[in-house]
Parts: C-alpha cells; sequence; structure tokens
C-alpha cells in the first residue's frame, strides 16, 4: 500500500486561516497518533483530507491518484458529538452501514456482508449486544460499535477522530488491540487523540498540530520539549513524564 | 347528526359516494408516503423543513391552476425552488438555516395567499380547500396523480433505503465512504416535495405536517429500528386518514383538521403509555 501524502494542505475556518501549509507524508502499517491542543485543527486536518470540508490550497495523494478517487477504501469515524445517539437504529444497523458503498447501488446486502457485520462485532465484544438500540448502549460500547463499522468495511486508510472521549478501560484496551492488529496487518490508521497521559504509549508514530505542522515522526522524538512548547506553548512542565 | 344506525352501517354508508371513495383511496395512500417520508425529517431533525415546504407550494399552485396548468405540477415546482432558495440563502450569507426557511416560507405563502386572492376574483376557487383539505375536491385525475406519486415515492425509498439510512444517521462518515451526499439530500427534498403536492387536496398545506411528522413521532416511541417505524408509521398514518374522513363525513368538518386530530390523539396514548419510553408507564416503574 503506497503512503499518503499531504501537499501543502491549506483550510479557513470562516474567515481564519484554521491549517497553515501542511506536508506531510503517513506511511502503512503504523498506529499514528495525530495531538495538539483545543484549536489545534485536529479534526479539521483529518476532514480536510477526506475532502468533508473545503481546502484553501493543497493536494492529498494516494500512490499515483487523487485520494478522493478512493473514498471507498476509507473509513471514518466522526466525533461522538456528531451523531445522534437516539436515532432509531440497532447496533447491527449500524455495522451494516459499513457494507453499504461495497454493496452499491440497488442491491441488497450479500450474506458475505453479514458475516463481515458478525465478524466485525465478535472482533469488539459486542456479538451478544447487535440487537440493543444504540441510545441503550454506553459511551464505550457505542465507541466499539463505530469501530465494528469501520472493520465491516474492509477499508485500507482509517480516520479515527476522537475515539476514546467517554469510554470506559475494557474499550480502551479493545480499542487499542484493534487499532495495533490494524497496523500490523498493514493498515493506515490515523488516531485524533488529545489525552497525553499513558495512552500515548500506544503510537507509532505522532503528528503535532497547532495550526502548522509542529512535529511528525516517531513517538520519542517528536515529544521533545521543544516541539511541546512550540505546540502548548507554556504548558509544557507537565510533559516531562511522558516521553 | 349521527343517525342511529349500526357501527356496520356507520363505516359503510358514506362508501356509496363516489367522492367518498375517491377521497378514501388518496387518503389511503397519502397516509403511507407521509409516514414513510417524514420518517426521514423527524431523524434529521428537520420538522421545520416539512413545514416550509408545506407552505411554499402555494404559489406554484396558484399559478399554474391561473394558466390552466396541472396543479400538482405547479405545486412541486414551487416547493423544489423554496428548498434551492433556503439552502443558497444559507450558503451565501451566515444567516441560519432555520431562519432562512422562515424567510423563504412565510414570503412564498404570503405570495401563494396573495395570488389565490387575485385569482378568486376571476374564477371561483376556495382557498380553504388547499388550505386546510376537503374531502368533495377529489376528482378522478387527483387519485391517479397521488397513485403515480406514491408509487415513485416509494420505490425511491425502498431502492435506496440502505444509503438513505447510512446518510441520515451519520451524514459525514457517509460522505466519507464515498456516497454522494448531495444527491441524496436533494433527492430527499424532491421526495418531501412530491409527499406534500400528493397531500393538498385530503389534508392540505398547513396541516400536513402533522401527517409527516406525528405517526413517525408515535411509532418512534414503541419501536427501535428505522423501517419499522416507517412501517407502523405507515399503519397510524393510514388509520388516522381514513378515521379523519369519516369524521369530516359525519360532521361536516375540513378533512385536514379531522386527520389532524385523530393522529394527534393517537400520539397522546403513545407519548403516556409506550411500554418503553412512556410518562405513565415509567412513572408505574418507579418503586
Amino acid at each position: 500500500m503506497p503512503p499518503l501524502v499531504l501537499h501543502h494542505l491549506s483550510v479557513n475556518y470562516q474567515d481564519l486561516r484554521a491549517l497553515r501549509n501542511i506536508n506531510l507524508t503517513i506511511h502503512p502499517g503504523q498506529l499514528v497518533g495525530i495531538f495538539g491542543p483545543n484549536g489545534a485543527g485536529k479534526s479539521t486536518l483529518i476532514k480536510a483530507m477526506l475532502g468533508l470540508i473545503p481546502r484553501v490550497t493543497g493536494r492529498v495523494t494516494w500512490g499515483e491518484a487523487d485520494l478522493s478517487a478512493h473514498l471507498e477504501r476509507i473509513a471514518y469515524l466522526p466525533q461522538r458529538s456528531q451523531i445522534d445517539w437516539h436515532f432509531p437504529a440497532t447496533a447491527w444497523d449500524v455495522v451494516m452501514m459499513g457494507r453499504v458503498k461495497p454493496t452499491g447501488w440497488l442491491r441488497p446486502f450479500a450474506a458475505s456482508s453479514r458475516r463481515l457485520a458478525q465478524a466485525a462485532l465478535e472482533r469488539v465484544g459486542m456479538a451478544e449486544l447487535a440487537h440493543r438500540p444504540i441510545g441503550a448502549l454506553s459511551g464505550g460500547q457505542q465507541q466499539r460499535v463505530f469501530l465494528a463499522r469501520a472493520l465491516a468495511q474492509e477499508a485500507e486508510i482509517f480516520c479515527f477522530d476522537e475515539p476514546l472521549v467517554g469510554v470506559d478501560q475494557a474499550t480502551t484496551g479493545i480499542i487499542f488491540k484493534v487499532f495495533r492488529d490494524l497496523a500490523a496487518a498493514g493498515k493506515m490508521v490515523l488516531v485524533i487523540n488529545h489525552d497525553l497521559g499513558e495512552s500515548i504509549t500506544n503510537f507509532d508514530q505522532l503528528i503535532l498540530l497547532n495550526q502548522e505542522l509542529i512535529a511528525a515522526g516517531p513517538r520519542q522524538w517528536v515529544l521533545s520539549p521543544e516541539h511541546m512548547r512550540r505546540a502548548y506553548g507554556g504548558e509544557v512542565g507537565f510533559w516531562g513524564h511522558v516521553a | 347528526m349521527l343517525p342511529e344506525m349500526g357501527p356496520i352501517h356507520w363505516l359503510l354508508d358514506p362508501l356509496q359516494y363516489d367522492f367518498m371513495l375517491r377521497s378514501l383511496a388518496v387518503a389511503v395512500m397519502v397516509g403511507i408516503i407521509c409516514a414513510v417520508v417524514g420518517s426521514y425529517l423527524m431523524v434529521q431533525r428537520l420538522a421545520l423543513l416539512g413545514d416550509a415546504i408545506s407552505h411554499s407550494v402555494l404559489p406554484g399552485l396558484a399559478l399554474a391552476f391561473w394558466l390552466g396548468g396541472n396543479i400538482f405540477l405547479g405545486a412541486f415546482i414551487a416547493g423544489v425552488l423554496s428548498t434551492v432558495l433556503i439552502a443558497w440563502i444559507h450558503r451565501q450569507s451566515s444567516i441560519k438555516e432555520d431562519a432562512a426557511m422562515g424567510i423563504v416560507f412565510s414570503a412564498f405563502f404570503a405570495l401563494g395567499i396573495t395570488l389565490i386572492t387575485v385569482i378568486q376574483k376571476e374564477n371561483k376557487i376556495d382557498l380553504n380547500h388547499f388550505l386546510f383539505g376537503n374531502i368533495l375536491g377529489v376528482t378522478v385525475a387527483d387519485v391517479r396523480d397521488t397513485a403515480i406519486i406514491a408509487a415513485l415515492v416509494l420505490g425511491v425509498v425502498v431502492l435506496i433505503y440502505k444509503e438513505l439510512l447510512f446518510y441520515s444517521f451519520d451524514p459525514m462518515g457517509a460522505r466519507a465512504s464515498g456516497l454522494p451526499v448531495g444527491l441524496l439530500n436533494s433527492g430527499l427534498m424532491v421526495l418531501i416535495a412530491l409527499t406534500v403536492v400528493a397531500s393538498m387536496k385530503v389534508v392540505g398545506v398547513i396541516l400536513v405536517l402533522s401527517l409527516l411528522i406525528t405517526p413517525g413521532a408515535t411509532a418512534y416511541l414503541l419501536v427501535p429500528r428505522l423501517h419499522q417505524v416507517m412501517i407502523l408509521g405507515c399503519g397510524i398514518g393510514v388509520f388516522a386518514s381514513l378515521s379523519g374522513l369519516y369524521l369530516s363525513y359525519y360532521f361536516n368538518l375540513p378533512s385536514g383538521a379531522a386527520i389532524v386530530l385523530v393522529v394527534s390523539a393517537l400520539f397522546s396514548l403513545a407519548f403516556l403509555f409506550s411500554p418503553s419510553q412512556g410518562v405513565i408507564s415509567r412513572y408505574r416503574r418507579r418503586p
């Protein structure tokens, strides 16, 4: 699988520059964390990369072609707050949404799609609760259902926007296990996070943002005091223990 | 008002009139498509959009009547035009979408009232029929047009159900996976406009919102999945439309108002007694 390359990506939010000239190469087979303070443009980076919001300048290429030509290979998990959790759907319905695009227009879901959905639910430990309404699940269970949807999609590029917000310890463990397995299977796994505690050690590579790219590369190197000061300003003090 | 007779006669007596048969046929179809399309409006929190489109059909209807064209077609064009205008105002300025809806639909509605008032001076059309529904006004051609619209709406929803479900639950995720969400959204607007147009003879444009939203909302209190909400909503919508027409027949009420009162009563029952979400059921579960 080729790397994903961002060329001169800039994005405006209303009339302000939200992301400035991001140049970045992301390799598959590694667990990549996207970090930065609030308002750093982490979600904006993912959304602009996937073409969900307009860019001012820049291209995103995957191999020879633009990433926009390969959207069916992308699984995207929105932030929790973007979802109406009272929507009339069961966990199973949500996971099957991952099979909509691969199935194609005017066709019913194939038995193979149902098997993929079932396997994905088992992988995240949610098979028994498949027929519960999503609104009746806990926050961690809801995130696992969304993870199962991404798995069922059989994507190559996985983008998760804050998948660890509001989830329990057990779910965090399951989610990171799936992430590591995906990376080990050669997939590209991008995870927005802002927890700089223990969980940061799960990532192989980090992308540190604050409206511009501060650093990207191996975790230890990115978490240098100099980089952290540039990203977080004066709050650097409590960083020492992390790296 | 009610003659002395058994319930069977009470049900069968109106059926000897052709106008009643035509109205009942339209009412069944309208009850079904309103519940189906309205379920999408409810889950996407677009109830106000249903109101906006229904009020906006009036000037198109009036113009078509004036020019001797098909009033369904005129109303449909005006309804779609209003959604385009709402989206355009929203995109071109910092006006929020609900404000844009309020501005556009009241302007269209006012234009419609004005046109109809002007036309009324030359031709005899009764404004109230389009605003509140009239069971006497349904022609054979109306039954045919409604059947075509209903077949079209249900056909499209069945064919793209899985795409619409993904889009209405998680538009960003659907778009990221490569679904044409702009097209799906426009398709939904067209379905809503078609449904409103089909409903205006029996329910009228002012109250059609009730038949769009309330059956789905009632079913939502009782069943957990979208297709179940739609199917149960259809049953509720059809029951309300039919019983509303009988009330209209026996008590000489505007049919739209009678239908809305029935469907609202059904919602109240579900709101109070739904096993999972009912206010009274919850109260009784308390120790």
